[in-house]
């Protein structure tokens, strides 16, 4: 095993886009560390390099926003809009998040030790969220496609107007928006479930969770849908 | 988009720092309101001398002198007076109560806009960069028991000092908005309807106004606030401090950002972790979101 070199980035002398104008030029295989944050915005946006990037502290808006390659780790809470719009690729975060964790992220995992505030996944486009703790309310918003993973409690109009992603709740939901239900866990769910969860470095049983998703009475067009 | 920054001191032996805390906390909101600005501090002896009445105006058209020779005119002979230019603002002292004070400076400077009363807190609005707003009331070396700035992108009225936060439309209450209120002119209806006036257009103005009412009736802010959340329709982030106390509440959407941190030193509110993170103690300190349509209360 050869000696792997870690370049380390204090914020609080170079700023935000020294930081990233030095990932996006990274090579493959490079290892960031990345200090004082002090709840910066779009803290490691972008990276399309197979990097791995450690951020030790709070981030503030998007971080690790448009995603694409490589891993990011925030020692930390995240800000609104956490990896959102992630193309692929990973990123972790120890703490809790704001709003709008993941929203319309295509692909990859997002994984949130802690909790997070209201609209996770809204409007998610294919990629996997995996929640530690609870979600706010209105989470999976308009999600179209991908997967949503929560170990704790899911907060009030969960999936609302949801497509065809589907959620995944250990704990209680405060209530359901329009048009998502409950939905049987069959053998394929408990696998794919499992699979996120490993992802994630959970130890939860997929037996412990429900499934929610898409009644598909909203999103078809209906001339008796009313308001 | 606009930054709140407010801070409460718990622990007496970090009030003369208050000012100074308040001011780093400032400086990370500037960018979301960078067109106007507002800070009221709580209990600091030189702009408030304990037990006088003291007022904020805007919009003085003399001098200082000119304004303390017509405002003693009004009031009994031997007041204390003291009129003191700081920006845009003139903040007067005197030994009186505040309601006469109220009204000797409605004679002396009829033009003026009255935008800050007490006995415990002192207000300062203006147009321009919120960073040298905060020089011209020496924030820095400020101290007392709390504050709060608020940095103004404005949207639903004129970018003016009157329409900069926070509203201090009653004696030593505050109250500083991220948001927007959408029935906030069928409100001022009904309040105006019962006699209540107003300074200006601005939609954060009538939920200030509104409190004031309630709290005059009897209500304690917490009761007041969850009035508030049943008539009040649109986005908010609200921070409100009396001389008691500070309160927190966000609208049920919550769209508007507001990151709390308390250790047992101090409690502050900011609408991003940023302006947190220079405050003693921040890495241990219990941090939180304020949860959708929940009063938050700290006495004093």
């Amino acid at each position: 095993m050869g000696t792997v070199t870690e370049i380390v980035i204090d914020l609080a002398a170079t700023g935000v886009r020294t930081l990233n104008a030095a990932l996006h030029e990274a090579a493959d295989g490079e290892s960031f560390q990345v200090l004082h944050p002090q709840g910066a915005h779009n803290v490691a946006v972008g990276i399309t390099r197979e990097v791995s990037v450690e951020v030790d502290g709070h981030v503030g808006y998007f971080a690790a926003g448009m995603h694409q390659r490589g891993d990011v780790t925030i020692n930390g809470n995240a800000g609104p809009g956490v990896a959102e719009n992630m193309m692929s690729g990973r990123v972790h975060v120890t703490g809790d998040v704001s709003q709008s964790a993941g929203a319309t992220a295509v692909g990859g995992l997002l994984v949130v030790d802690g909790s997070t505030g209201a609209r996770c996944g809204i409007a998610l486009r294919g990629a996997d969220i995996v929640v530690g703790g609870d979600v706010g309310h209105v989470t999976g918003f308009m999600a179209q496609a991908g997967r949503i993973v929560i170990c704790g409690d899911a907060g009030d109009a969960l999936g609302d107007s949801i497509y065809e992603a589907r959620i995944y709740v250990r704990g209680s939901v405060a209530s359901l928006g329009a048009d998502c239900i409950e939905k049987p866990m069959r053998p394929e769910h408990l696998t794919e479930l499992a699979e996120l969860l490993a992802a994630a470095g959970r130890t939860e049983s997929p037996d412990e969770f429900r499934r929610y998703g898409s009644a598909r009475k909203l999103y078809h067009f209906d001339h008796d849908n009313e308001y | 988009m606009c930054g709140i920054a407010a801070l409460q001191i718990k622990d007496p032996a970090l009030r003369d720092r208050l000012g100074d805390l308040l001011h780093g906390m400032l400086c990370e909101v500037v960018d979301r309101g960078p067109d106007s600005a507002g800070i009221s501090v709580y209990d600091d002896e030189t702009l408030t001398a304990s037990g006088s009445a003291t007022v904020s105006l805007l919009g003085v058209t003399v001098t200082p002198d000119e304004l303390h020779a017509a405002t003693a005119a009004e009031l009994p002979a031997g007041t204390e007076l003291t009129v003191r230019g700081m920006g845009d603002t003139t903040l007067v002292n005197a030994d009186v109560p505040v309601a006469d004070l109220v009204h000797a400076l409605r004679k002396a400077a009829p033009d003026a806009r009255q935008i800050g009363r007490g006995t415990h807190v002192a207000t300062l609005k203006g147009v321009g960069n919120p960073v040298e707003l905060a020089d011209e009331f020496g924030l820095v070396s400020r101290s007392g028991t709390q504050g709060v700035s608020h940095t103004r992108m404005a949207t639903e009225s004129a970018v003016t000092a009157s329409g900069s936060h926070p509203f201090t439309v009653d004696d030593d209450l505050c109250l500083v908005h991220n948001g927007s209120f959408s029935n906030h002119a069928t409100i001022r209806r009904t309040l105006r309807a019962q006699g209540v006036e107003f300074d200006s257009d601005n939609d954060s103005e009538v939920a200030a106004r509104y409190l004031a009412v309630r709290l005059r009736a009897g209500d304690d802010l917490e009761t007041a606030l969850e009035h508030l959340k049943e008539e009040f329709d649109g986005f908010y982030t609200l921070v409100v401090t009396t001389k008691d106390g500070l309160a927190v509440v966000r609208d049920p959407i919550a769209c508007k950002p507001a990151v709390i941190a308390e250790t047992d030193q101090w409690v502050a509110m900011a609408s991003e972790y940023r302006a947190l993170a220079g405050l003693p103690g921040i890495e241990n300190a219990r941090l939180f979101e304020p949860a959708p349509g929940k009063v938050y209360t700290w006495a004093l």
